[in-house]
């Protein structure tokens, strides 16, 4: 089978009559980071994170190009904890790499953002989930396909107000994306009317592989009484202890338990089957959030080419920003870009280890003018004011 | 990756014969339904609208289709990688054809003899000749192939790749694709007119249904739907299905519950009709005055009346019906 499927590609190829065509080139990039220590050594983040989900976006959009006579090439740069990020950049940008899909942490992104050289570029941030980025610190060039943080507080906070279960209490990490996941959850609480009864902060240096089930029954016994447990611990740290070490049986919602994420290998309604098929057979582990995030970005860039015939970066950016764009993303609405911060539109899958349990924003959370902007800085909130022409 | 085709054949079988024949005294028309979840077929009477048989399939049983005399039914068992072929008469799986991986819909030609298969995990479409049971060709289509179609003459396919968002139209002498469509966001379904002159597709992510004049194919119209009090992303349009005077085409809304008529002529919507939960596939009754559909989420297959678009009844049957056909009472 495989054999007559390449035999069939060459075919194929050869009819559409792609010679000729440019050869769109994009980039993706990864600056990697020293992970941080955390209690349990099971779990490490792949090493190609984010670079097999856009793997998979270039092999979906070059298969359609192979049709219209587009032709893609994706441009890998794995940058190292100790090399300058900014020098790096400068070498692409020079070598005239203007589509750039980027995991990347905050500072690195703006720098990149805010080089002169860079002004008319498309960045996709794939990985950040950071407010800021999409509000005070936004940046005309910088669109973001993971969800913020905003989105994955509000996503659990609907979930919360759904059950019912809208008395919730709070732990908390030590981390800054600890605070600011906390910080995010504070916010959504007020935004849906939940109450947070009570928040302890993270404060153990014991291994919880050991002690777990002697310590958090008593760090957690004097929390106010609370229908949901959030917690905030987003290195995956301290959390996995938590479910069934808690004083009271109550559910565990944030960090650990049920997840508010961009994606994750349990989602599979909406033809998100064949999207994990095809994941799995060329990463050989499941898709996550950040692979996703990867793959919409080039997908993007793919829809803009074959509906507009033009990947001219301003251009680009103009269409993935207005009414027109319109991205089939396996979660069973359209996605489309906030034209005032640059933020994808994105439902948010909640989920556990094994299961999707909803899909926000939830039946019922309505909107003027789309539901997905229940979720995250809606436009009258933005802070942003780098998409002025957008108002 | 070798999986067992059908499940326990023996024993399975055994129970389904059981049922089928202790409740098969009248010989009424039938509408067969595959249960995507349930790797089932449900057989309903069109008479007493009452699930009369239930038989075992491969896995994921998706598109189903029969012959032009009803004494083949062909069964896209998605996850066993085989196109089933089974008898109507005993519901016995007679034997599998090569399909090809993860096949979802499928066409057959006019004269009965190729069968052509989405592949939705390869990117490709199989052409199986039923005789010899032997792949004829394999063509690269675009990602996830899935809406199968062809024009009444059995001169030209159309396969429509969800994630590449086009048609391909392929000529079916020669195995060669002959134009690429752009269309909206995932492309699901693709009815032609009985008279060959025009080719509908549904697009579910899009929201429309496109139609192209099929002589120089090029687009005439977008068909968009709109619904008080339900959100515009959730009106998905899948399968589709003509009126037998194909003066109107019924449009699966998916997640909407609804059905949209379109008059064919005019290329209006005149009415949604409100059925079951995510509504997927359609199959018209033997004698044309009713719509069966199956409906995914809630498990059910509303039937509705063609003429007045009022709904008769709901027929539970297995998890997730997906596909649908129409078998008139067999002979004898």
């Amino acid at each position: 089978m495989r054999i007559l499927s390449a035999i069939a590609l060459g075919a194929a190829s050869l009819l559409s009559g792609a010679a000729g065509a440019e050869t769109i080139r994009i980039d993706v990039i990864d600056r990697q980071v020293v992970p941080p220590p955390i209690l349990s050594n099971l779990i490490a983040a792949p090493d190609d994170l984010g670079l097999a989900g856009a793997a998979l976006g270039l092999a979906d959009i070059r298969t359609t190009g192979g049709f219209m006579g587009d032709d893609y090439q994706l441009t890998q740069t794995r940058v190292a904890p100790e090399a300058p990020f900014l020098a790096a950049m400068q070498a692409l940008l020079a070598e005239g790499a203007r589509l750039l899909v980027v995991k990347a942490p905050a500072e690195d992104l703006l720098a990149l953002a805010d080089l002169p050289e860079a002004a008319d570029a498309v960045i996709f941030n794939i990985a950040v989930d950071h407010d800021a980025l999409r509000g005070a610190d936004c940046r005309a060039n910088l669109l973001h396909t993971t969800p913020s943080l905003a989105m994955r507080a509000d996503a659990l906070a609907q979930f919360a107000l759904k059950k019912r279960w809208t008395t919730i209490a709070l732990l908390e990490g030590p981390n800054p994306e600890d605070a600011a996941f906390a910080e995010a959850i504070r916010r959504a609480a007020v935004k849906f009317g939940l109450t947070i009864a009570g928040a302890r902060a993270w404060a153990f240096d014991a291994d919880m592989r050991r002690v777990a089930s002697e310590e958090i029954p008593a760090f957690t016994q004097d929390l106010p009484d609370h229908d949901l447990l959030f917690v905030a611990d987003e290195r995956g740290d301290f959390g996995r202890y938590i479910p069934y070490n808690s004083w009271v049986p109550r559910p565990v919602a944030g960090s650990e338990g049920i997840m508010a994420l961009g994606f994750s290998g349990v989602v599979e309604n909406w033809g998100a089957a064949q999207l994990q098929g095809r994941f799995r057979d060329l990463a050989g582990r499941e898709m996550r959030a950040t692979d996703f995030a990867a793959w919409a970005a080039l997908a993007s860039i793919g829809e803009v080419v074959t509906r507009t015939r033009d990947a001219d970066p301003a251009a680009m950016r103009a269409f993935l920003l207005s009414d027109r764009f319109r991205l089939s993303g396996f979660l069973g609405t359209p996605l489309s870009f906030r034209d005032w911060d640059g933020q994808l539109r994105q439902p948010v899958p909640l989920v556990t280890d094994r299961a999707v349990v909803m899909t926000a924003p939830l039946e019922g959370f309505l909107h003027e003018f789309s539901e997905l902007d229940t979720l995250g800085q809606d436009r009258p909130d933005t802070a942003c004011t780098q998409f002025g022409e957008n108002g | 990756m070798i999986r067992h085709l059908a499940p326990a054949p023996a024993i399975a079988t055994a129970i389904a014969l059981t049922l089928s024949w202790a409740a098969l005294p009248a010989r009424a028309d039938q509408i067969w339904v595959s249960n995507e979840l349930d790797d089932t077929l449900s057989v309903i009477d069109v008479a007493t609208l009452e699930v009369i048989a239930t038989y075992p399939t491969g896995q994921r049983p998706r598109g189903i289709i029969f012959n032009s005399d009803y004494t083949r039914l062909y069964i896209c068992a998605s996850d066993s990688n085989a196109v089933q072929v089974m008898d109507p008469a005993t519901g016995q799986i007679l034997h599998d054809l090569p399909s090809g991986a993860d096949p979802e819909q499928f066409v057959l030609s006019p004269d009965d003899r190729m069968l052509w298969i989405a592949n939705e995990d390869d990117a490709l479409t199989t052409v199986v000749d039923t005789e010899t049971r032997g792949v004829v060709a394999q063509i690269a289509v675009g990602i996830e192939p899935e809406g199968m179609g062809m024009s009444p003459d059995g001169r030209l396919q159309v396969t429509t790749s969800e994630t590449t968002n086009m048609a391909h139209w392929i000529d079916t002498e020669t195995h060669q694709i002959v134009a690429n469509s752009l269309v909206d966001a995932r492309p699901r379904h693709v009815e032609f007119t009985p008279d060959g002159t025009e080719m509908w597709v549904s697009s579910e992510i899009g929201g429309t249904v496109t139609v192209f004049d099929v002589a120089s194919r090029a687009e005439l119209a977008k068909i968009a739907f709109s619904l008080p009090g339900i959100r515009p992303e959730r009106l998905q349009p899948v399968g589709m299905k003509f009126s037998p005077d194909a003066s109107k085409i019924f449009v699966a809304l998916g997640p909407s519950d609804h059905v949209a008529v379109i008059d064919t002529a005019s290329r209006e919507v005149i009415d949604y009709i409100l059925v079951g939960r995510r509504v997927w596939h359609m199959a018209l009754s033997p004698d044309g005055t009713q719509m069966f559909t199956t409906n995914g989420v809630s498990g059910d297959v509303t039937i509705f009346d063609v003429a007045t678009h009022r709904t008769i009844r709901t027929v539970k049957v297995g998890r997730y019906p997906w596909g649908a056909a129409a078998r008139p009472a067999p002979a004898d």
